[in-house]
């Protein structure tokens, strides 16, 4: 099945980021522009490109004229132009952000705009490409610029965080090119639907799936592999943060997400069993652990654990109606919680140069920055998963998945998930209205940090009121249309 | 075994070392080299299973992936040379903290 042709559209998608960040690298005094407006662009181009696939489905690209299998075929869909949307609404937060947060900072070569563009880049190419070896390379570019960005921080808990997440990404991405040796032994291609109508059910091919589902795990910090997410996203600056958080571990859930549905329909059951029950773990371990937090960077980093948990519960549905339902909330649920985990990073980012980033140091931060606490709120809405935010929408569609197969465990831990993150939100935002222990002489916040973080937040409640449109767009081509046929 | 098998035997092991060492040293530079044999462990795999035509001609697509991934390797083994050295200055030693203590 060969999409229409979206060659003008899907080639905008990747090389306006990678222009971009060759500008701001080439010429550093124009970052302060040259991010933002690439941002918007970008924005423009993505809108356009969902425009496309939802009135005519799936959209695709032969590079340079060559189609699979020979060539590299850049496929877009609906879980695709969602992944893409999402990244493009995140990225021009985080560049207008960022030019407020970096306004000091003396940009050089491998200053936050061009990197931050660069892992755009990667995330656009990943997004759209059909082929496991692309894959592979995006995940690299994206590994590499995630680090040296957590590295910008400069301090020594952000260098030790950022060698460790280098180290883990790097040795994930080599365990998942093992994988695709042996796919590309067993089936001759690397064009992932080609391997998917080749392979045939083995222990070859149960071994290539498992060592790409470990090394996707790892890059997802499912637990219990989460141990190098915390003290990379808690170090990192904050719109770097917002990044990581928001985009850069939902890449590898959708590498596993497309090699699930394309790939191995008859590993399922089993395979998918596990995985869920690690999606369970990290909602419960990863709230637990956000409630103990008292540095606030900590609390959101372990609060992206456990919303990365939700992600990975649908592996666990058998059944093709739950499955296409707990799948459609997910995506929604990427694209919610990356908003508000944006807004909460650049939260916590003013609270932090406004002076004093643990809870117990909060003084009367409501009254002196109420526009980021209520950004801080209305985001932990979304988290907790409270109407009428977009964040309510998803997890209902997962817990109807959840009854509809009599999976009462499931269903329990969803809820139970929401009711810790509203509590962890309610410890934060207690505090921020109370006299700290030692009065604080707060620092200036820019207006234009305060309002960005605060009109992402409310980007998340909006997103509740047009579920339906988001919902056909994540449909359009069927990417679970494997999902929704009855059981081989 | 055929010569392939033997390679891409070799490979794996060099894969199993590579990942055992990672975990194993606490010092960066071992832990950066062990990343380095793990990638020549895949890379031996990936060309070794290349020979698949009956008359002995060399598949062209594996050696394409490897030279790729020796690219990949070299931007990665830089970074991270370069981030050690930033840690060992920052903390006074080339190690990871106990993500534990942290």
């Amino acid at each position: 099945m060969t999409g229409a042709d979206g060659t003008p559209l899907i080639v905008a998608a990747l090389l306006l980021p990678l222009a971009g960040a060759a500008i701001a690298f080439a010429m550093p005094r124009t970052t302060r522009w040259v991010g933002i407006a690439t941002a918007v662009v970008l924005l423009a181009v993505v809108v356009m490109l969902c425009g496309a696939v939802g009135a005519g489905g799936e959209l695709s690209h032969a590079v340079g004229g060559w189609g699979a299998p020979l060539g590299i075929a850049l496929r877009v869909d609906g879980l695709s132009a969602a992944m893409l949307l999402t990244t493009a609404a995140v990225s021009l937060a985080v560049a207008a952000y960022g030019r407020s947060y970096f306004r000091d900072e003396s940009a050089g070569p491998a200053g936050f705009t061009p990197l931050s563009m660069l892992l755009i880049a990667g995330l656009n190419a990943l997004f759209v490409s059909g082929d496991l070896f692309n894959v592979y390379v995006t995940l690299e570019v994206l590994g590499l610029s995630a680090a040296a960005l957590v590295a910008r921080a400069g301090t020594p808990e952000a260098l030790t965080g950022a060698m460790r997440y280098l180290l883990v990404t790097v040795a994930a991405s080599l365990v998942y090119l093992l994988g695709v040796a042996l796919l590309y032994h067993l089936t001759g291609t690397l064009d992932i639907r080609l391997v998917g109508a080749r392979l045939e059910s083995g222990a070859a091919a149960w071994s290539a799936v498992g060592l790409i589902g470990a090394a996707m795990l790892l890059k997802s910090a499912v637990f219990p592999l989460h141990f190098w997410l915390p003290p990379a996203h808690a170090n990192a600056p904050a719109p770097v943060s917002a990044l990581l958080s928001a985009l850069v571990v939902k890449a590898s859930l959708y590498v596993l997400l497309r090699v699930w549905l394309d790939v191995l329909p008859a590993a399922r059951a089993d395979f998918g069993a596990v995985v869920g029950a690690l999606g369970c773990a990290a909602v419960l371990w990863g709230s637990t652990q956000a409630l103990r937090q008292d540095q606030l960077k900590l609390l959101v980093a372990y609060s992206t654990v456990a919303q990365v948990g939700y992600l990975f519960i649908p592996f666990a549905f058998t059944s093709a109606a739950a499955a296409g339902t707990a799948w459609r909330g997910a995506v929604y649920l990427v694209l919610c919680h990356a908003l508000a985990k944006t807004a909460m990073f650049m939260s916590v980012g003013n609270i932090q140069l406004f002076g004093g980033d643990r809870i117990g140091e909060l003084d009367r931060v409501v009254q002196r920055l109420p526009l980021t606490m209520a950004a801080f709120a209305v985001a932990g809405i979304t988290v907790a998963g409270l109407p009428p935010s977009g964040g309510f929408v998803a997890k209902w569609l997962i817990l109807e998945a959840a009854v509809q197969e009599g999976r009462w465990f499931v269903s329990a831990v969803v809820l139970v998930g929401g009711l810790l993150a509203s509590i962890y939100v309610f410890r934060v935002i207690g505090p921020a209205f109370t006299k700290g222990a030692q009065p604080r002489q707060p620092r200036r916040v820019p207006n234009a940090m305060e309002w960005v973080a605060f009109a992402v937040a409310l980007a998340t409640v909006l997103l509740g009121f047009f579920g339906m449109p988001l919902l056909e767009l994540i449909d359009a081509g069927a990417p679970f249309g494997n999902a929704l046929e009855p059981e081989r | 075994m055929t010569g392939a098998e033997l390679y891409a035997l070799t490979g794996i092991a060099l894969f199993v070392i590579g990942l055992h060492g990672l975990i194993r040293y606490a010092h960066l530079m071992r832990k950066i080299l062990a990343l380095n044999v793990t990638g020549a462990g895949v890379f031996l795999v990936v060309a070794a299973l290349a020979e698949r035509g009956q008359d002995g001609t060399p598949d062209p697509v594996p050696q394409a992936l490897v030279i790729t991934g020796i690219v990949v390797a070299v931007a990665a083994t830089g970074l991270a040379l370069v981030l050690m050295l930033r840690v060992a200055s920052a903390t006074g030693r080339a190690e990871l903290p106990d993500p534990r203590s942290e």
